[in-house]
C-alpha cells in the first residue's frame, strides 16, 4: 500500500469513528436538546405545577380571545394531537396569529392551564407577498402574468 | 487534478480569474440587494422585515460553504500532501468566519421584529454560534502554525491545523439538521432538494445575490491565496539573500 494510501485510510476510518461518536452523543441529547416541548410531551409527562417550562406549538384557529382586562390573551396551543390553554398577560409579537406558530415560557398552574410568562412568535417556512396572500393560485398566476412586462 | 496543484500554474489561472470573480459578485450581489430592498414585495406576515433575507440567507450558506472547503481542502493536505491545499484552507477561513458573523448579526436583527426576540439558545442558533467560535480557534491555530515557523506546508503544525479542519467539518451537517432533529424557534429549511416554500418574487433574488455573493466569496479565496504564496515568496528570497550574505562573510573574514 503507497503511504498516500495509508493515510487515506487511516483519515476515512477517523472520521467514521469521529461520525459514530457525534450521532450517539446527539442520540443521547435527542430528549434535551429541543428548545420547546410540544403539547402531546406535557400531555403524555405532565410536569408538576408551578415548575418553569417551555411550550412550543401552533396557536388553535378561533382560539384567540382578549380577557375583559384588556391586556390578557387567553388561547389554545396544539400539536395536532393533544391541546394545552395558555393565558398570557402582555405585548404580544407581530407575527402570533391563529393558524402560526408561538413558543411560551411559563408554568402550568392548578386547573391545567399553562401560564406565560414571555411569549415569542415562530415564523413558518413559507414567504409569499401581501398582495397574492388571499388568491387561489390561478388568480395568483393571472396577477403576476398581467403584471409583467412581456 | 494534479495540474492545478501546481502554483505556477495556478498562479496564472487565479491573476485574471479574481477581478472577475471580484467584479461579477460584486455586481451580482449588489443589483439582487438593491432589487430586494427597494423593489421586491413585502411579506404577507413580515412585511419589510423579509428584505433582510436576502443577506442572512446567502451570509449563512456561504458560512457553512467556508468550512466545507476547508475541511475538503484539510482532507487533501492530509492525504495527497498538496501545498495548494494547505493555502487554501487557510484562506477560506476569514471570509467564512465574517459571512458566518453576517449571518448572526443580520438573523438577531430580524428575530427581535419576527419571534420577539434578539437571542434564543435553540438548535440553530446555537449550532450557528458554535461555527463561528470553530473559525476563531482555527485562525488561532493556523496563525500560531505559522508563527513557530512550521506553518509551510506538510509540517506537523499545519498537519495540526488540517486535522481541526476535518474534525471541525462535524458541525456543518449538525447545523443543516438541527431544525429536523430537534424542536426549534428557527423554521426549517424553506429551499429543499428541488422544492421551495419561497414565492418565486423572493426566491430569483435570492438566488442571485446568493451567486453573487458566492463568486465574491471565491474571489477573495483567490486574492487571499496568492497573497499567502507572495508572501511565501519573500520570506524564501529573504532566507536566500541571508544564506548568501553569512557565506560571503565567512569568505571576507
Amino acid at each position: 500500500m503507497k503511504p498516500k494510501h495509508q493515510r487515506l485510510v487511516l483519515v476515512v476510518l477517523a472520521l467514521a469513528v469521529l461520525i459514530g461518536a457525534v450521532l450517539l452523543a446527539i442520540w443521547g441529547l435527542r430528549g434535551q436538546a429541543s428548545y420547546f416541548y410540544v403539547p402531546s410531551d406535557i400531555a403524555s409527562d405532565p410536569p408538576e405545577t408551578g415548575r418553569a417550562v417551555r411550550l412550543g406549538g401552533m396557536v388553535q384557529e378561533g382560539s384567540i380571545q382578549t380577557l375583559p382586562d384588556g391586556v390578557t390573551v387567553a388561547f389554545v396551543v396544539g400539536d395536532g394531537k393533544a391541546t394545552v390553554p395558555v393565558r398570557y398577560t402582555g405585548i404580544t409579537p407581530d407575527l402570533f396569529v391563529e393558524g402560526s406558530g408561538v413558543v411560551a415560557d411559563g408554568r402550568l398552574d392548578a386547573d391545567g392551564t399553562f401560564v406565560a410568562d414571555s411569549l415569542l412568535a415562530k415564523h413558518d417556512e413559507n414567504y409569499m407577498p401581501r398582495e397574492l396572500e388571499d388568491m387561489s393560485k390561478e388568480q395568483a398566476k393571472a396577477v403576476v402574468a398581467e403584471t409583467t412586462a412581456q | 487534478m494534479h495540474g492545478f496543484a501546481n502554483p505556477a500554474r495556478f498562479l496564472r489561472l487565479a491573476r485574471w480569474m479574481t477581478p472577475l470573480l471580484l467584479v461579477a459578485g460584486l455586481l451580482l450581489a449588489g443589483g439582487a440587494l438593491v432589487y430586494g430592498l427597494f423593489f421586491a414585495p413585502a411579506d404577507r406576515l413580515m412585511g419589510d422585515t423579509v428584505r433582510i433575507l436576502y443577506i442572512h440567507v446567502p451570509a449563512a450558506w456561504l458560512g457553512m460553504g467556508g468550512w466545507t472547503t476547508i475541511a475538503v481542502a484539510s482532507l487533501v493536505e492530509l492525504v495527497w500532501r498538496h501545498p495548494l491545499a494547505t493555502i487554501a484552507a487557510r484562506a477560506a477561513a476569514v471570509p467564512g468566519a465574517v459571512f458566518t458573523a453576517i449571518c448572526l448579526a443580520t438573523g438577531s436583527i430580524w428575530g427581535r421584529p419576527t419571534w420577539g426576540t434578539w437571542w434564543v439558545w435553540d438548535g440553530r442558533l446555537t449550532s450557528m454560534l458554535v461555527l463561528l467560535f470553530l473559525y476563531f480557534a482555527y485562525l488561532a491555530l493556523a496563525n500560531a502554525a505559522q508563527k513557530d515557523g512550521v506553518g509551510a506546508a506538510g509540517t506537523g503544525g499545519s498537519r495540526v491545523t488540517a486535522i481541526f479542519g476535518l474534525v471541525g467539518a462535524i458541525n456543518v451537517p449538525i447545523i443543516n439538521r438541527s431544525v429536523v432533529w430537534w424542536n426549534s424557534l428557527h423554521q426549517p429549511a424553506s429551499i429543499t432538494m428541488g422544492k421551495s416554500a419561497i414565492d418565486p418574487a423572493f426566491l430569483w433574488p435570492l438566488l442571485i445575490a446568493a451567486l453573487g455573493f458566492s463568486l465574491l466569496f471565491g474571489g477573495v479565496v483567490l486574492a487571499r491565496m496568492r497573497a499567502i504564496l507572495a508572501d511565501f515568496q519573500a520570506e524564501a528570497r529573504l532566507r536566500r539573500r541571508a544564506m548568501r550574505s553569512e557565506a560571503l562573510g565567512q569568505v571576507t573574514t
